[in-house]
């Protein structure tokens, strides 16, 4: 289990190194930051004036040295927008999109499986056409269009649920529910599937024909080896609602890390985007990790692979 | 039709009927909810707008201009005298205070003028002070400011864009202090920030100021809000009080609610198309030939760009300046949409089945798309390349662009040069590098004889549409929605003053 661990681990360190490489250089291909920090009116001078306060005169591959050299030691730089350490802007967005990542991965979660157990146990009856009916609706609708309906309902009409920012724990519900039941359909067939396969396996005829109660040979029998594939895809979709939430927290003012994203390409924060990538990266990788060594020990034959 | 509107308008139409309560007058306190993060509030460290607004409410400038009559008014100078071209004398008003006690003295306008202009300071907003070269104190209420150069628009940079910041204060908070706890004279004081999200503002009890008036709305809240749909839903549902940038196609409908306003009105902001006419970008392109820059003019029917599409009290320009500017005429030569007369044009230019070219813009990809047709109708293919504007604006200075379709607001300096020299004055976004014009462009600028400026900018002016370097589009108009309890008068400058507003 520990070699399993070490040779992940040293994988992902190098995809981190890779994708901040990548990354640092795509960034700056994106526009001339000076640029963007200049404003509407400045003239040649001041950009220049400004690109060497800053120091984007340097060749890209010292500046990005540079940044490693100091990333490494816990320094990411100042946003040049906020002029605020990386570090402390980030810690302060990443906690809302954190809680909105896990409160929707739970929710799709407690939506997802009940529905794919059950369109598995009782398939093709009327139970799984339903359930295939709320996924594909769940894959079909656009995410703002969805937030929006919500929006209208519970803070306009019925004046029950904040419509924007994030001071309560109410402000989270209509977001987790749009980014939650955008999880959903994935998660539900996955579950449907394994479950389907599961339930025509030898072992699981023959614990039926012990004469166990059917909730035991599905709950006890066929989830445990059913459940493996869904979470490793729950991870997966975990790191996407870390790293993706950005229409969701546009909609709903929420200011996390997603929407800062957002906000630093737009204005060419350097040292900003180039933290959020790393991070988002490293998030990816975490929960990817995560999912191979919870597999690995549900299912120890994955451990000899 | 884009997914804003979309949104917005199915969330209007749902909410009509629905009615939120509406608190803010009852508690004096109005929500307002803008697009863009306001991720500083130390104004020389940013350039964004609603920076701008920011520092509006929570400092003073030395002046203030009155845009309905264009004259210059005290606010924390009392007079100003220009003992020559370069030399500006300011008499300082007394009795005016910070928001933390601390005098206004002439060393605050010494310390804040010669820090901005200091290299080591790195302000980002240099643009605003770059002509000035210091400032000295003659007495504890006289500063003299002397410029590196003659610069008539002057005071209308110290009317808007160098508010005076606390130098004993600045000592001790630095920029980052300043950044989240801004201290200034105006008729705001700040009571929180949270940066990029919010920050609450609540009236000055001690304003002084000469040229504001004091704040009669109790505090106000102003809060980050970047998608459209959901600022309406917020205030239709009463989340939020005022909102600004709200499109001229959701208007009407909110309008219908007897629980909301709305205002539009023109702004400083024009839209227009850059011309190649030096070759920069190209040293064959047809470009070049002035039959070609009129048959394009000729060519984009503008009326119906702005009747279709912009609307909101939008007008169409014909010179490269807002007509509420200093300097900026009107009467210039017109070029009327007129297809079959932009096809001659084109014919006896050597082009008579037209050519292929490359615009690119960054905002507004209808309007770029209105204009690609109408061009595509006289047989000038145009592909429309869409970028962020930073990448714009770099190849722009770079020489790179054919054809640009940009807008620019001035910076809200109500004074033609505040645009014109940017792109007719012989630097990096000229493409026109006439000298004649660039001779008169800078006569106008480096004149403090308000004849002699006029009589300059009139001939570049005339010869710059005579040559047809651009395609003048139309004034960007700016709408607004808010409680109908709120007493608020739209100004053309792209600016909220929060001080000026009221209850009913």
């Amino acid at each position: 289990m520990l070699s399993f661990f070490v040779k992940r681990l040293a994988l992902a360190v190098l995809v981190a190194l890779t994708v901040s490489a990548i990354s640092f250089s795509l960034l700056f291909l994106a526009g001339d930051p000076a640029v963007a920090l200049a404003g509407e009116n400045a003239t040649p001078a001041d950009i220049a004036r400004i690109r060497e306060i800053q120091g984007f005169d340097r060749p890209l591959i010292v500046q990005y040295l540079d940044w490693l050299f100091r990333a490494l030691q816990g320094d990411l730089g100042r946003s040049w927008y906020f002029h605020l350490p990386v570090t402390e802007l980030i810690g302060d967005r990443l906690s809302t999109t954190m809680t909105l990542g896990m409160t929707s991965i739970l929710f799709a979660l407690a939506l997802a499986m009940p529905m794919g157990i059950a369109a598995a146990v009782w398939q093709n009856s009327i139970i799984d056409r339903v359930a295939l009916f709320i996924a594909v609706v769940g894959q079909a609708i656009p995410s703002f269009w969805f937030a929006l309906m919500l929006i209208v309902v519970f803070a306009v009409n019925l004046g029950i649920l904040p419509s924007s920012g994030a001071d309560s724990w109410q402000s989270f519900v209509l977001p987790t529910i749009v980014l939650g039941y955008y999880a959903t359909p994935a998660i539900m067939r996955l579950t449907r599937a394994g479950m389907l396969e599961v339930l025509s396996a030898d072992y699981i005829r023959t614990a039926r024909a012990k004469g166990l109660s059917p909730a035991k040979v599905v709950f006890k029998h066929a989830l445990r080896n059913a459940v493996i594939p869904v979470i490793s895809l729950a991870a997966v979709q975990l790191g996407f609602m870390l790293g993706g939430s950005i229409v969701v927290e546009s909609i709903f003012a929420l200011h996390g890390a997603g929407y800062l994203a957002w906000e630093s390409i737009s204005r060419n924060d350097l040292p900003t985007m180039q933290a959020l990538i790393l991070i988002f990266a490293m998030f990816y990788i975490f929960f990817t990790l995560l999912a191979d060594l919870l597999n690995a020990w549900m299912d120890p034959r994955l451990r000899l692979r | 039709m884009n997914r804003t509107f979309l949104g917005a308008a199915t969330a209007i139409g749902l909410c009509l009927a629905a009615t939120g309560a509406m608190a803010g007058k009852a508690d004096d306190t109005l929500k307002v909810e803008l697009s863009g993060e306001v991720d500083t509030l130390n104004y020389y460290y940013n350039s964004s707008r609603e920076g701008l607004v920011a520092s509006l409410q929570i400092f003073d400038t030395l002046v203030v201009k009155d845009l309905s009559t264009g004259e210059f008014k005290p606010n924390l100078a009392t007079e100003w005298t220009w003992i020559d071209d370069k030399t500006l004398e300011f008499q300082l008003a007394s009795g005016i205070t910070f928001h933390n006690g601390e005098a206004f003295t002439a060393d605050d306008v010494v310390f804040t003028l010669n820090w901005a202009v200091d290299p080591a300071s790195e302000i980002v907003v240099f643009d605003k002070v770059r002509w000035i070269e210091s400032a000295e104190k003659v007495d504890d209420t006289t500063v003299r400011v002397k410029l590196k150069a003659p610069f008539p628009a002057a005071l209308d940079f110290f009317a808007l864009a160098i508010p005076i910041f606390p130098d004993q204060y600045y000592a001790e908070a630095g920029r980052d202090g300043m950044g989240v706890q801004p201290i200034g004279t105006g008729p705001y004081k700040v009571t929180a920030v949270e940066p990029g999200k919010s920050y609450t503002l609540e009236a000055f009890a001690d304003y002084a100021g000469l040229g504001k008036p004091k704040a009669a709305i109790g505090k106000v809240e102003v809060a980050t809000v970047s998608d459209s749909s959901t600022r309406i839903a917020d205030l239709m549902s009463g989340r939020a009080e005022f909102l600004w940038q709200v499109a001229a196609d959701v208007m009407p409908r909110l309008a219908e609610s007897d629980e909301t306003e709305t205002a539009s009105v023109s702004t400083m902001r024009i839209g227009f198309v850059t011309l190649d006419a030096a070759g920069r970008s190209n040293a064959d392109t047809p470009l070049k030939n002035k039959l070609v820059r009129q048959a394009i003019n000729h060519a984009i029917d503008r009326q119906a760009i702005v009747d279709a599409l912009v609307q909101g009290g939008s007008e169409l320009v014909n010179t490269p300046c807002s007509p509420i500017q200093f300097g900026c005429i009107t009467d210039v030569t017109a070029y009327d949409y007129d297809p079959a007369k932009s096809k001659e044009l084109l014919a006896e230019a050597g082009y008579p089945d037209g050519f292929a070219l490359t615009m690119t813009g960054y905002r507004d990809k209808a309007y770029a798309e209105a204009m690609q047709q109408f061009l595509a109708e006289v047989g000038i293919q145009v592909t429309y390349d869409q970028l962020q504007y930073s990448a714009l604006a770099s190849a722009h200075m770079d020489g790179k662009v054919p054809m640009a379709f940009l807008t620019h607001g001035s910076s809200s300096i109500p004074d033609m040069s505040a645009i014109t020299t940017e792109f007719f004055g012989g630097g990096a976004q000229d493409y026109a590098r006439d000298q004649e014009v660039i001779d008169w462009v800078m006569a106008g600028n480096t004149s403090i004889d308000t004849a002699v400026r006029q009589e300059n900018y009139t001939k570049a002016l005339k010869k710059i549409a005579d040559e047809a370097y651009w395609v003048p589009l139309f004034t960007y108009p700016l709408g607004f929605a808010y409680t109908a309890d709120l007493s608020f008068t739209a100004t053309p400058d792209e600016l909220l003053r929060f001080y000026e507003m009221s209850w009913k």
